[in-house]
Parts: C-alpha cells; sequence; structure tokens
C-alpha cells in the first residue's frame, strides 16, 4: 500500500530533551492503530538514535530518517496492535 | 515488547526523584511495564505540593544550589517533575505507596496524592513485582 501525506500524522518535538522525546513516540504509538504512519521531528541528539531503538523494540517498523544540520525526521510506521 | 522494570524511591531528594521518573518514563517508552514504589524520604514528595520540593541530595547549600541547578535545568529545557510524573501515569506507569512509611510517618492517605497512586502497599507486593522484573533498581 503506498502512504498518502495526508494520512501522515506529524508531531514536533523541537527544543524538547529527554526524555519529553521518547515518552511522544509512545504516547502517539499508543494511539494508533495498524498501518498508521507518524513522522516525529526534533533535534535532541540521543532521541535521534533512542527513538529507533524504541520503535524496534516495540516491534514497529522504521521507515525513515532524516537530519538537516541538528534537525531529525524520523519516520515510523506501526505493526500490530498495541496492548 | 515486553519486559517489567521495578523502582523503589527511597530518596526524596529531587535530583533522584528525577532520576526515578526520568528512567521510569524511559522504560515506558521502550515499552516495557513500570511500578514506581515510593517509600521514606520518597514518598514525602507524594504529599500534596511536594513534588519538585525536595532539596538536592548534594550540593544543596541552603537551597542555592538546588535554585542554581533548577535555573540550569529550566535553560536546558528539562521538563518539570510534575509533567514527569504526569506522563508517567498516562503511559500506564503505576505508582505504589509503602503503607508501613505511612504508618511511621503518620502520613494519612488524605495527605498524598491520590489522584496518581495506584496501590498502597507493602513489602510483597514490591517482591512480586521484581521477581517478574528485568530491571530493579533502589535510589
Amino acid at each position: 500500500m503506498g502512504e498518502k501525506e495526508s494520512e501522515i500524522e506529524r508531531i514536533e518535538v523541537l527544543g524538547e530533551t529527554c526524555p519529553v522525546p521518547l515518552v511522544e513516540v509512545r504516547k502517539a504509538v499508543r494511539k494508533s492503530s495498524d498501518g498508521d504512519i507518524i513522522e516525529f521531528i526534533g533535534d535532541h541528539p540521543a532521541s535521534k538514535k533512542e527513538i529507533p531503538m524504541a520503535v524496534e523494540e516495540m516491534g514497529h517498523k522504521l521507515l525513515e530518517i532524516e537530519e538537516d544540520n541538528e534537525k531529525w525526521r524520523i519516520k515510523i510506521q506501526i505493526k500490530g496492535v498495541e496492548g | 515488547m515486553s519486559g517489567k522494570a521495578t523502582l523503589i524511591v527511597h530518596s526524596g531528594e529531587m535530583d533522584k526523584v528525577y532520576s526515578a521518573l526520568i528512567i521510569g518514563n524511559g522504560a515506558l517508552s521502550m515499552g516495557m511495564d513500570v511500578s514506581i514504589y515510593f517509600t521514606f524520604w520518597g514518598l514525602e514528595r507524594l504529599k500534596k505540593d511536594q513534588l519538585e520540593n525536595g532539596p538536592l541530595s548534594r550540593k544543596n547549600m541552603l537551597g542555592l544550589g538546588k535554585w542554581m541547578v533548577e535555573k540550569k535545568m529550566k535553560e536546558a529545557n528539562v521538563a518539570p517533575l510534575e509533567k514527569m510524573l504526569e506522563d508517567f501515569v498516562e503511559l500506564g506507569g503505576k505508582i505504589l505507596a509503602c503503607d508501613m512509611t505511612m504508618e511511621i510517618m503518620g502520613i494519612e492517605k488524605g495527605d498524598l496524592r491520590d489522584d496518581v497512586i495506584t496501590e498502597y502497599c507493602a513489602v510483597g507486593t514490591y517482591v512480586k513485582e521484581a521477581k517478574e522484573s528485568e530491571i530493579t533498581l533502589f535510589i
């Protein structure tokens, strides 16, 4: 299935520091359904590495990581239903 | 993912409560179940309007050290403890209050933040939860 731009949820965590970016990812994941695509935009350096770790731990799919100077965008797809 | 983390907060100092809530929120964010037990001086922080009121564990300097650290934290945009606790509860973390501490220190349920406390319990509950946990910490 192709992804439509309009269906992507965007969550900004610019300026936020540990543990807020991770927490916001978890909040968004909990509210999502199977197949949903969520994009996170932030600039906390450690979270660029740790969000993919959390996504993998929870069994979801990491679609894309983009970097633009200090800013990053991480796109994920939800797999399965959250308990 | 699965797994569980069980933390004891025995200390009431601000920096230690920060550590507990940051680790707790981090573990929840990684998909784990998390229980935090507040006991002894830690339980003081669950009294109404007391969450942010602990001193620094070192270099408090009658509050001057704490003031400086709080200033630095604000500059670094670190979330306040109140927000961390709110996130913790929202993500399904459990807050447990030690009932023996309540008895020893003369703390009544009405003195505590009943809105965030999941359960009032004793050591048996902790041991059972810790036994099921991959991560246990005493802070």
